[in-house]
């Protein structure tokens, strides 16, 4: 691991530099909300300005550079009795991703887990996520924020560089050749004792600033044991079952494939869709059975699959505490709620 | 539009059915809105053999297979009309919200006094019209097109599946599943009412992405909680007239709020 301070004008220089060349993609102010509070959204940014690197968590996540909400698995050109099938991964070239937070971060490493590593990987996310260039960014932890309970407050892999402000100077982190390659054309210098300090300082600080938690002692074993439990009733009397939670999730994976054929019959296509364990046909099979026509069923399972599956088979929970699920759904619930909930200890009125 | 050779897809030999278009108390939108897009309308056409379809042509015929009804019922004759028609058609579709849930016009049920309202719009010149009921609550329905009006790909991609035999799926979540998808901010956000969490998805949320609030149009997705999307309505601050308008405007929510006045007639 290299670390280097570098002054914060520096910061533009090489905004413009990776920009003159790359497709870049940050967190802009994509509007404001009612209380006339600023909205964040991942877009392309095409001037450093627009950057907003102060930007509290942005309603969707980065997920949807790597898996698209919808996309092309195969197109099919059908000539008279005969069809040819062509494949695209969807992705020209990678692009710079400016600003990422721990929790986005480790939301990848998550996704990495399932769609990289695994027995099966899927080459159309693989496509998107190697030689994308990361650029992570410190953040300041919101009341909604529970990535520490999650382990995942700080990352460490899955990004090229990682920013975090000292105040009057920025601290980098360098975890690849081409970070360092591309900060070789700024002015930086090796941290001494006193920038250290500072780091050290502004981690503390920011870890006093965590206000929401999750107890994860053993909960995949409570989850098992509370299988049966009463709150999952009053949760999913409360849930919409809109799918929103899945939709903002930087985690979810989970989709599903249609087949459509065009109007005027040269061509079809299979389509990918992420899709939401929450909505009523998710677990609806060929024949009409539907193996979760409850809301809390569904609902349960959503956290069965976070909390205590992926547990199982990766030693690590789905969730990075992001807090988007809770800030999103319009029936508020939130998961630091719901598990206290399950673990007897509040949160079911 | 006569087209005797058959078509084939991947070898195989299309089922290219009579479809019929019809309509009853309605703005005729829904037909408009089929033969709104030009650059698919032919390969459309050369799926089904239309011999009814007013807006389109004049030549009538009773032989058909498949119907499509648009519209609601508010008269007898309407009535009588229409169970020719379900004897006539193998397969009856209800296309739009009128035909679905009596549409805008199922909004006349509300009033205390339709004999005063109907004086007062139509005055010397009356007009025979009573309660306004769904298609189904006539006839039998087989097949129903939701919106108002109905999205022509929506319709198009229904026919196509009959021509080739391949299912109809409609979507049964709600539109909150497209409106992500389409990476719109929530207007809850912004402080703007929207049905989008109880209503059938399948427009691909075509108000909200224009930020516009979703009036139900496609009535409700299945599985609602309606009651859980009144209590957020209500804290979000709306009237509760605010939120009996959108839910009453077009008819697909009634029978979950006031099983007595579900259904018409």
């Amino acid at each position: 691991m290299i670390f280097r301070v570098f002054e914060k004008e520096e910061l533009r220089q090489l905004f413009d530099i990776l920009s003159d060349h790359n497709r870049v993609v940050g967190p802009v102010e994509a509007g404001r909300d009612r209380n006339g509070r600023p909205v964040y959204a991942f877009s392309d940014v095409r001037e450093f300005n627009d950057i907003r690197l102060n930007h509290t968590v942005t309603k969707l996540p980065a997920k949807r550079y790597f898996l698209p909400f919808k996309e092309d698995l195969a197109t099919f050109t059908i000539e008279k009795d005969n069809w040819h099938k062509s494949i695209a991964y969807n992705i020209e070239r990678p692009f710079v991703l400016f600003g990422l937070h721990p929790c986005d971060i480790n939301a990848l490493n998550k996704l990495d887990k399932v769609l990289l590593h695994s027995v099966y990987p899927m080459p159309y996310y693989a496509a998107k996520r190697k030689n994308m260039f990361i650029i992570g960014l410190d953040c300041v932890p919101q009341p909604y924020c529970f990535c520490r309970s999650m382990g995942a407050d700080t990352a460490l892999h899955g990004f090229d560089m990682f920013i975090t402000d000292l105040g009057s100077r920025y601290f980098v982190e360098i975890l690849t050749d081409t970070a360092y390659n591309f900060l070789r054309h700024i002015r930086t210098e090796e941290p001494g004792e006193e920038d250290h300090i500072l780091y050290m300082k502004v981690v503390a600080e920011r870890n006093e600033k965590f206000t929401a938690h999750v107890d994860t002692t053993d909960l995949a074993k409570i989850l098992d044991m509370e299988f049966q439990s009463d709150v999952w009733k009053y949760w999913g009397d409360r849930c919409l079952a809109c799918g929103t939670c899945a939709n903002v999730c930087p985690t979810c994976y989970c989709y599903g494939v249609e087949e459509t054929v065009e109007i005027n019959l040269k061509g079809a296509r299979k389509t990918k869709m992420l899709y939401s364990c929450n909505v009523i046909d998710f677990a609806e099979v060929a024949g009409g059975h539907n193996f979760r026509p409850e809301r809390h069923t569904r609902l349960k399972y959503r956290y069965y699959h976070k909390h205590r599956g992926f547990v199982e088979a990766f030693e690590e929970s789905l969730c990075v505490g992001c807090g988007r699920c809770g800030e999103s759904c319009l029936a508020d619930i939130t998961v630091p709620e719901v598990i206290a909930s399950v673990r007897g200890s509040g949160g079911n009125e | 539009m006569a087209e005797s050779r058959t078509r084939t897809y991947l070898g195989v030999p299309m089922y290219r059915p009579r479809v019929a278009f019809f309509e009853f108390s309605s703005c005729e939108g829904c037909q408009l809105q089929i033969l709104n897009n030009e650059s698919t309308l032919l390969d459309f056409l050369s799926l089904v053999e239309v011999v009814n379809f007013r807006e389109a042509m004049t030549e009538q015929s009773e032989d058909y297979e498949i119907a499509f009804v648009e519209g609601s019922i508010t008269r007898d004759d309407e009535i009588k009309r229409l169970k020719r028609i379900r004897k006539n058609a193998k397969t009856l579709v209800a296309m739009g919200s009128c035909a679905c849930f009596g549409g805008v016009n199922q909004l006349k049920n509300r009033f205390r006094n339709p004999a005063g309202v109907k004086r007062e719009v139509y005055g010397a010149h009356p007009v025979d019209s009573g309660p306004v009921r769904a298609v189904e609550d006539v006839v039998g329905v087989d097949l129903r097109i939701y919106g108002c009006p109905v999205s022509k790909d929506e319709v198009e991609k229904m026919v196509l599946h009959i021509a080739i035999g391949k299912s109809i799926v409609v979507p049964k979540y709600p539109v909150c599943m497209e409106c992500k998808r389409n990476e719109n901010i929530c207007l809850f956000e912004f402080g703007e009412p929207c049905l989008g969490p109880v209503t059938r998805a399948g427009c691909d949320s075509w108000c909200p992405s224009n930020r516009a609030g979703c009036w139900g149009c496609r009535g409700p997705a299945e599985d609602v909680n309606l009651r859980q999307m009144i209590r957020i309505m209500e804290e979000h601050g709306f009237s509760e007239e605010t939120i009996t308008d959108r839910l009453e405007c077009f008819g697909g929510f009634l029978s979950l709020m006031k099983p007595e006045r579900g259904k018409g007639g």
